[in-house]
């Protein structure tokens, strides 16, 4: 890997670790209004896959979309915000974490409901399609939703339109409490599932930012000219439990353990100092990325909450609420 | 004036806004053929694939491709076949659909049509596709509902709906399809949200919507025999609801009768009702009066749908009944 480019990939993977952590003490401070779930030891596939989209490509990702947001760009102040219910965030306290979303970013949104979001995704890239845009649509969900209707009607559906689309599945092995292997027929929720609709059976180190980049860079590129559809599954492991709330005790300790040798940050940070690069180097990005987080955190905190009245808007295109004269 | 059908009228309503903005696109089960209703004939052949897709029988990908497509700059009317179906993809309508433009703090709008046929009418379709369902979408905030009674307002809603910025659930009613009427020519969009007087009367206000307005104005017909004037409100949306308008007529009348075709049990006459109860309390002479579809699955057997469908009949025995009250107006002085 290019050296200064796996320095970037670390630096952004270090801040998605940060803020997931900081998140996680302002859970437990009990500030945080509502569920959050965290992305922490899944930052290389967010990293990985928004270094190969252009600005104008869309993506979308879960209620565990926080690092999905931001790897597109979203103001970490507004995100910060929305989740402690702050005035200025990026839903104007409306979603909080589990609706996080930042169209000027191209990320048309989190979403809540397990599988919702790949019919939505299919429609992005229709319109691409049909207005000839180019932009390539990313639509990221978990091994769970391998198991719910709309996956295999909008996986069916982007292989018969041949939709400029890229399905990536977030395998971190556990569908909220339930080891995977517990609910599927098969050894694969996502890569095995593939040939029912027609596509490559893909598999990729997720935890791997130069293998997730590689991977996602052929399937973007395979998107962008035309030629339909892929379905990636990326394994990884979340490091923490499902929810914020999760103690993730159903987990083999010896399971967590060796997940934890392979924490994408490590193997990155492994890769860059056998590549020559010096550790205080590294020790910097960590100790910024951490500072930043803490700062911004006591910024976002002295805010109010946003205005009442603002509750009553935006229902409607014209901004309004009214449902009736 | 050119006499339509309501299935002609829906038909033209979509050929004029393909014409007009070539965002406009359309897709759903069999309507690149013409569909099951048979209101999407033509369209392929004139608008070309790019605009009129079929899919395969996925309602929740119907669904959520049309609100996909509505944030990456398209304007998609999505034909969900029978209105009853709109339970295989409720999540996308209600969860979704309804919710992603407050959810995000205004960040999106869906310019986007849901539309198929709806409701009874004495077809035999049963209990899975013979319901009237604006109900369904009436308690979740987001929606637009839109409910055609005729020919004309088939054509103008639909295009009103098309125009709208934001989600128009569009409920065709089956059994109207094959009805005629005199449709304006040339370019015609009805306004969402604004009842139509259909028939002025002093005596009692009937409220119709869809379906129901026939049933009313056939009522009214009988009422007039028997002395007695009745007026006709059809509401034509119920998202934005136009109380004002039987407000107002209840203001002349004194007297409500609200007729819905779909079971009674939470129906949307017991919002009307309640509003009207509420704000129009010093005007009114007798209790406000439902008559609604019975609180049983639909059957099919021709006598047992008549059973418990609304009927002209009952609509008379109800008015009726609100006329034998001889309460005095109390905000009058």
């Amino acid at each position: 890997m290019d050296v200064q480019h796996g320095l970037d990939l670390y630096t952004r993977m270090c801040f998605l670790r940060q803020f997931e952590e900081r998140v996680d003490v302002l859970y437990r401070r009990g500030l945080i209004h509502g569920p959050v779930h965290l992305g922490l030891g899944q930052e290389a596939i967010a990293v990985g896959v928004a270094s190969v989209l252009r600005p104008g490509d869309n993506s979308l990702g879960t209620y565990r979309g926080h690092a999905h947001a931001l790897a597109r760009g979203a103001p970490p102040d507004a995100v910060l915000a929305e989740l402690l219910g702050r005035a200025g965030g990026i839903c104007d306290g409306k979603g909080g974490s589990m609706h996080i979303t930042s169209v000027p970013h191209g990320y048309y949104g989190s979403y809540a409901i397990v599988g919702a979001h790949l019919p939505v995704a299919c429609g992005l890239a229709w319109a691409a399609k049909i207005r000839r845009t180019e932009q390539v649509t990313v639509c990221f969900f978990g091994d769970g939703t391998t198991n719910i209707g709309a996956f295999h009607e909008a996986l069916n559906l982007a292989a018969v339109w041949r939709l400029p689309v890229v399905f990536v599945c977030e395998n971190n092995w556990y569908m909220e409490y339930t080891p995977i292997a517990d609910v599927i027929p098969v050894a694969l929720p996502a890569a095995d599932r593939a040939a029912a609709y027609g596509l490559d059976r893909i598999v990729v180190d997720g935890n791997d930012v130069a293998a997730v980049r590689d991977v996602a860079g052929a399937a973007v590129a395979a998107a962008r000219e035309g030629r339909g559809p892929s379905l990636v599954e990326a394994q990884t492991y979340r490091l923490k439990g499902h929810s914020a709330a999760d103690a993730a005790a159903y987990r083999p300790a010896e399971e967590v353990a060796r997940w934890r040798e392979r924490d994408p940050l490590l193997l990155t940070r492994t890769a860059l100092v056998k590549a020559g690069t010096a550790e205080s180097v590294l020790e910097e990005i960590d100790a910024r990325a951490k500072s930043d987080l803490a700062e911004l955190a006591r910024q976002v905190l002295d805010r109010p909450g946003p205005e009442p009245a603002a509750a009553w808007t935006d229902v409607w295109s014209d901004g309004s609420g009214q449902w009736r004269n | 004036m050119a006499e339509l059908t309501y299935r002609q009228a829906v038909n033209a309503a979509l050929f004029q806004e393909m014409a007009r903005d070539d965002r406009v696109v359309l897709l759903g089960e069999d309507v690149a053929s013409g569909g099951v209703f048979k209101t999407t004939g033509g369209l392929r052949e004139r608008f070309g694939p790019d605009r009129v897709w079929n899919t395969p029988i996925s309602e929740q990908a119907i669904a959520g491709a049309a609100m996909g497509a509505a944030m990456g700059g398209l304007r998609p009317i999505a034909e969900i076949m029978f209105a009853d179906f709109y339970a295989t993809c409720w999540d996308q309508v209600a969860n979704e659909i309804a919710k992603v433009r407050y959810m995000t703090g205004g960040q999106v709008s869906l310019p986007l049509v849901l539309r198929g046929a709806n409701g009874s009418g004495g077809l035999g379709f049963g209990s899975q596709h013979g319901q009237s369902v604006e109900n369904w979408a009436m308690c979740v905030p987001g929606l637009k509902i839109v409910s055609p009674a005729s020919p004309a307002e088939a054509f103008g809603l639909l295009a009103g709906a098309i125009r709208d910025d934001d989600p128009v659930l569009v409920f065709e009613h089956k059994a109207l399809y094959a009805g005629k009427e005199a449709v304006p020519d040339g370019e015609y969009t009805l306004p969402l949200g604004q009842a139509r007087t259909v028939r002025a009367g002093h005596d009692v206000t009937l409220v119709g919507l869809s379906i129901t307005v026939g049933t009313c104005l056939a009522a009214a017909d009988e009422l007039a025999g028997q002395g007695i004037s009745a007026e006709v409100v059809d509401l034509r949306t119920l998202v934005p609801l136009d109380a004002a308008a039987v407000l107002g007529s209840v203001a002349r009348t004194g007297r409500l009768v609200v007729v819905e075709e779909n079971p009674g049990q939470l129906g949307w006459g017991a919002s009307v009702a309640a509003i009207a109860a509420q704000e129009a309390f010093d005007s009114l002479t007798a209790p406000v009066t439902r008559v609604s579809g019975g609180n049983v699955p639909l059957p099919v057997a021709a006598s047992l749908e008549a059973e418990v469908d609304v009927s002209a009949a009952r609509v008379v025995a109800a008015a009726q009944a609100v006329l034998g009250h001889g309460r005095e107006r109390s905000g009058i002085s």
